[in-house]
């Protein structure tokens, strides 16, 4: 069975919302209409969105280091927020594991919402339904693109490629191999939801340099030197042996 | 989270609904075993009508929180898994047994059924009253365990729970029932005036228990669960919008924490000792205007409680938006 989800690697993530930002404009011009923008020049300015980055600071000043975290809906195995759903406008497909509010069903009850730990349900403030990440689902199965380009906006959008896309379920994917070797993670795993999306830990990334590999030296290692000279006046094996 | 007055006035509404039903059964079957005179026809059914009143009025507040209400047929659709469906299907199931409940009052006409063998002889408005009296009780575990499931909401997810809004509605209903008595009979007032009484004791005894058990809760998901970074400082310092979005306002109360301690006493006043009091002089005055300040007092009360209830709740994503 196939789980499609996204690999977010936090070690490559820096920051820079193009995932937001394309998330938004691919999302607000579909055809379940736009995606709410309430006063966005304006001085409380609000809206929805599928998909947010935020910033951590982990460690104490001066050794700190920052975490920048890309937060959308996770495509939980065991998602809390569909059997709670009144109407079953809130469902996990079958085929490819995609959890999608029918906004044609959903009736604003913001049951759901309270449901998911993560809080990765947004309510559209505008149209009054629920609304969360598809993971693009009008774009990954959309023949009129290029095959390179039936992915989630995020994922073709991130200048650091920090996010992958594909189905966690097949072994040889490579989101899985990322899983697999980067130590991937989910969020909260106390719940028992099984998030689809994992993300890849910060590794340290560093070079060891020996002293000796900073100066030039003919032979460092002395691998080629000559083989110690033999005692000429110690007896050669003739002299002892005879054929 | 962030407490819905459409959700809080349902609560409170059909849990007094549902109350003062069950005080009418309750002296229909007193008086059927012939522990209470019997009652003429139009207590029943006026009893019935508040009582439907109160649930109509619940169910119109209900409709405030619903974004598309034109749509809230579709909600019973998924009764196998949600507790909301659930509840759904059997306000209105419950309502229409209070209504028909009534109207046979109302009509008197009350032909005698069963008196074989195996079942004595009842009344059909009794009958229509034990399905009424399952159903008002389905009711409100219904109502309780759409709370008590989410098992990450770790203030709601106990037993207590649907207990507690069991117990608070009962109590509610007997102290509306009591009140509504004393239109008819010394008898039944202190019949219900006694059954409020042990009701609302109940109620301060699970209330309470509620309130000790949250004091020591653990939350299980901390800030290095939810974002997987094993450090002990870990600070937020953006979230992700700078004007505040859903997130910031669905999960939060919005008032600061000495706001929310006081309605904790106010509702620990109003709803507890002070019905006591009102009810205990009513009782023995036979005043009813005691009485009705006694349900009002206590339904004030039970307002600051759903409030407080709501606004107790943590939600874990709530350590997702600690900082603008």
């Amino acid at each position: 069975m196939t789980q499609l989800a996204l690999v977010i690697d936090l070690n490559v993530c820096v920051g820079c919302h193009a995932c937001v930002t394309s998330c938004k404009q691919w999302n607000t011009s579909g055809a379940a209409g736009s995606l709410m923008d309430d006063n966005p020049y304006g001085k409380d300015p609000t809206g929805t969105f599928f998909n947010r980055v935020q910033t951590y600071e982990v460690g104490e000043f001066p050794n700190t280091e920052t975490v920048h975290f890309p937060k959308s809906c996770l495509h939980c195995e065991e998602p809390p927020c569909v059997p709670v759903c009144p109407t079953g406008a809130s469902y996990k497909r079958k085929e490819d594991g995609i959890v999608l509010v029918d906004y044609d069903k959903c009736i604003g009850c913001k049951y759901c919402s309270w449901a998911c730990p993560y809080g990765a349900r947004e309510i559209d403030e505008k149209q009054k339904v629920m609304k969360k990440c598809t993971l693009c689902v009008d774009r990954i199965y959309d023949e009129s693109l290029p095959e390179a380009e039936r992915k989630p906006a995020c994922v073709l959008a991130c200048p650091t490629s920090a996010r992958l896309f594909g189905d966690v379920h097949d072994p040889e994917s490579e989101v899985s191999q990322a899983i697999c070797e980067g130590g991937g993670y989910p969020l909260m795993p106390e719940w028992g939801t099984q998030p689809a999306n994992h993300y890849l830990p910060r590794r340290k990334t560093k070079i060891r340099l020996h002293e000796d590999e900073l100066t030039r030296a003919d032979n460092p290692l002395k691998k080629d030197g000559r083989l110690p000279r033999t005692d000429p006046d110690a007896p050669f094996l003739e002299d002892s042996v005879s054929w | 989270m962030h407490p819905a007055f459409s959700v809080i006035f349902l609560t409170t509404l059909i849990g007094a609904g549902q109350g003062l039903f069950l005080a009418l059964v309750t002296a229909e079957a007193f008086s059927h075993i012939g522990a209470l005179t019997a009652q003429e026809h139009h207590f029943y059914s006026t009893g019935s009508l508040l009582s439907l009143s109160l649930l109509v009025a619940g169910l119109v507040a209900s409709f405030f929180h619903l974004g598309h209400p034109e749509r809230a047929w579709r909600s019973a659709a998924m009764w196998r898994t949600s507790w909301l469906s659930r509840e759904v299907i059997a306000l209105p199931a419950f309502m229409s047994i209070v209504f028909i409940y009534g109207l046979l009052h109302y009509l008197n006409w009350n032909p005698k059924v069963f008196g074989t063998t195996a079942l004595p002889e009842t009344s059909l408005t009794l009958m229509v009253g034990i399905v009424g009296i399952v159903l008002c009780f389905t009711l409100f575990i219904c109502t309780g365990m759409i709370y008590a499931c989410l098992k990450f909401l770790q203030e709601w997810h106990t037993p207590l729970t649907p207990i507690n809004y069991t117990l608070l509605g009962m109590s509610s209903g007997f102290t509306l029932a009591t009140a509504f008595a004393t239109q008819y009979s010394q008898e039944l007032t202190s019949l219900f005036g006694t059954w409020a009484i042990i009701f609302t004791l109940a109620a301060l005894l699970t209330r309470t228990a509620s309130l000790l058990r949250n004091k020591r809760i653990k939350y299980r998901s901390t800030l290095r669960t939810a974002i997987g970074v094993h450090h002990n400082n870990i600070q937020q310092q953006s979230q992700g919008s700078m004007g505040g979005s859903f997130n910031t306002r669905e999960y939060f109360h919005g008032m600061s924490a000495a706001f929310l301690k006081s309605v904790k006493w106010v509702f620990l006043l109003l709803v507890f000792p002070l019905p006591l009091l009102l009810i205990g002089m009513g009782l023995s005055n036979d005043a009813t205007a005691l009485l009705v300040s006694a349900f009002t007092v206590q339904y004030v009360g039970l307002i600051a409680e759903r409030w407080f209830f709501f606004a107790q709740a943590n939600h874990p994503q709530n350590l997702y938006y600690q900082t603008i």
